[in-house]
């Protein structure tokens, strides 16, 4: 699916540039070794911005939940309607959640509880986003 | 004057608060509503600061009161449905001069500050206090009651307005670009619609408790039989058409499991109320409906999303806060109006409040028995957002009106309607208030 394309920010910067050399990270906070996803400035259990590090995660999860996707509003997306819209438990932490379209998935035939493991998917504009298939 | 926006001290938003210090010492007198429209037609005597001031002027008149008795405003600047003023596209300069404009050309077409009621409404000459409360009536509503209880206005104006435009709902902005942000692209590159968290949670809801999406049926053939006899209503004024569980249930899907009937219409439409003092009640023209608490949910998801589990949580807490300080139990509501804009989370609000004795899980099954304004156990009797296009304030005039006994074809009949709560929008983010027939 043709996603939009992303363009890094501060915040993000070291998510996207982790994408790109196929690895995924996700934001930790060392003073109480906790996950947040998505990025924040802070650590949103603690309040500290001193402590934030970015963690390599095993990109293995589970399936939480899934919507179906008719009527999108992102106009690059809309050509591909309908489409599975999965929330992504990680392994390290399943209070940490990813968005994935399961590329492979047929619609509306999600495995929930299912396992399944990180891609890399090029963006519109050449940027790599994360993204989850199905395994097992 | 330079409108404040509310300290946090002004909300009640955990448990343990005890009563409500100004329980039964604010009353709502005065209800005002504009006409709807789908979008609005380019016409100054429609805009959306045209609209507001029919609303104001309304509620002033059906409360009865001196316009010069009247110290306090509190709006929602922010009058965006979805739809924004499109880029680069021409001011239509004849509404701007139809009415006194601010430095900016938009407001009163796609934005409304106080500066620019107050400027075309020169009857309100003694405002003292100004407040911002964005997003919905609901969060107006609980800063106003805070505000005359704490005796920071006395006789105060309400606002919440709406326009809509040309165009398809958030489908211009970034959504159209082909590139957004790195921390938006985080949550928004997989195009989901703003259905689609409820859908997630509605879907788990299913999973857990053994329901399915049918069942939802006869709330909604029950919003939209409310919402025709609501008369402000959109659906009333122009489209007044039934919804069958058929026409629900063929609906095409938006974000599977959520429909189109599970989501509301953006329409045009201002309502304003006027709230006062019990004492300064007595003088005017209609019964005071009393407010014995308010209460705000605050709750942060973990990460992307809220969890079913992080939805009943925050939902019971509200319930808890909302009768810790109002001094009543759930056995106290004659009727419940809370949020349904999207319809797919109204039980995670009824359940929180354990409405009529439901746990979490049940109010499905409760949808299937007698719901309805003539039966022992009404829900969301005002029709809501589904029955009357997406205003987000239908359940509280619906609520003053009901407990003033003024409710029209929609009036309760099965209970007597004395005590009732509305508010919303989210489970997890919301604004909630308790209103009674009696102070308490």
């Amino acid at each position: 699916m043709a996603k939009q394309g992303v363009v890094p920010d501060a915040l993000t910067q070291p998510f996207w540039d982790a994408a790109n050399a196929g690895r995924l990270v996700i934001q930790h906070c060392n003073a109480c070794n906790r996950l947040q996803h998505p990025p924040a400035p802070t650590c949103q259990q603690c309040g500290s911005g001193d402590h934030l590090a970015w963690k390599d995660m095993s990109g293995r999860g589970t399936i939480y939940n899934y919507g179906v996707v008719y009527d999108c509003p992102v106009r690059l997306l809309q050509a591909d309607q309908p489409f599975n819209v999965a929330v992504i438990m990680l392994d390290e932490d399943p209070g940490i959640q990813m968005y994935s379209h399961l590329p492979g998935t047929p619609v509306d035939q999600v495995p929930v509880g299912g396992r399944v493991e990180v891609i890399f998917e090029t963006t519109a504009n050449g940027q790599k986003v994360p993204e989850w298939r199905v395994v097992g | 004057m330079t409108p404040q926006y509310p300290h946090a001290s002004m909300y009640r938003t955990t448990e343990g608060l005890g009563l409500w210090a100004h329980r039964g010492k604010v009353a709502a007198v005065g209800v005002g509503h504009s006409p709807t429209a789908r979008r609005w037609d380019g016409n100054p005597e429609t805009c959306v600061g045209a609209w507001s001031i029919l609303a104001l002027r309304k509620a002033i008149a059906d409360a009865g009161v001196a316009p010069d008795q009247i110290d306090g405003l509190i709006l929602d600047p922010v009058t965006t449905t979805g739809a924004y003023w499109p880029e680069g596209a021409p001011v239509p300069m004849d509404v701007v001069n139809a009415f006194k404009p601010t430095s900016d050309l938009l407001d009163g077409i796609a934005k409304l500050s106080a500066d620019w009621i107050l400027q075309n409404m020169p009857e309100l000459t003694n405002i003292q206090f100004v407040m911002y409360a964005p997003r919905c009536m609901s969060h107006a509503v609980v800063v106003a009651a805070q505000a005359v209880g704490s005796g920071l206005t006395h006789t105060c104006l309400v606002l919440k307005s709406w326009h809509n435009f040309e165009g398809r709902y958030y489908q211009g902005g970034a959504n159209a670009q082909d590139a957004i942000d790195g921390t938006s692209a985080i949550s928004r590159l997989w195009g989901t619609p703003a259905s689609y968290g409820t859908a997630l949670q509605f879907a788990e809801y299913c999973r857990k408790y053994g329901k399915t999406h049918d069942m939802m049926a006869p709330f909604i053939t029950n919003s939209r039989r409310n919402g025709l006899m609501f008369p402000e209503g959109y659906w009333a004024q122009h489209r007044p058409e039934h919804l069958t569980a058929e026409d629900y249930l063929a609906a095409r899907w938006i974000a599977k499991p959520a429909n189109l009937f599970d989501n509301d219409i953006p329409i045009m439409v201002s309502a304003a109320y006027l709230f006062t003092t019990p004492e300064r009640a007595r003088d005017m023209k209609h019964k005071p409906v009393y407010i014995l608490n308010h209460a705000s949910s605050r709750g942060t998801p973990r990460s992307l999303t809220p969890t079913l589990d992080e939805v009943e949580a925050e939902t019971s807490k509200t319930g808890r806060k909302l009768y810790e300080g109002a001094g009543i139990t759930a056995a106290d509501l004659s009727f419940e109006n809370t949020y349904d804009g999207f319809t797919l989370f109204h039980q995670f609000h009824i359940e929180g409040l354990g409405y009529r004795g439901m746990k979490h899980g049940d109010a499905l099954d409760f949808y299937q028995t007698d719901i309805s304004i003539s039966g022992p156990n009404p829900v969301s009797p005002s029709g809501g957002n589904i029955g009357s296009g997406r205003s987000r304030f239908w359940m509280h005039t619906d609520c003053i009106q009901q407990l003033q006994g003024r409710a029209g074809a929609r009036q309760v009949t099965g209970v007597k309607p004395e005590i009732a709560i509305s508010g919303g929008p989210m489970p997890l983010g919301g604004n909630f208030t308790v209103w009674s027939a009696t102070p308490g």
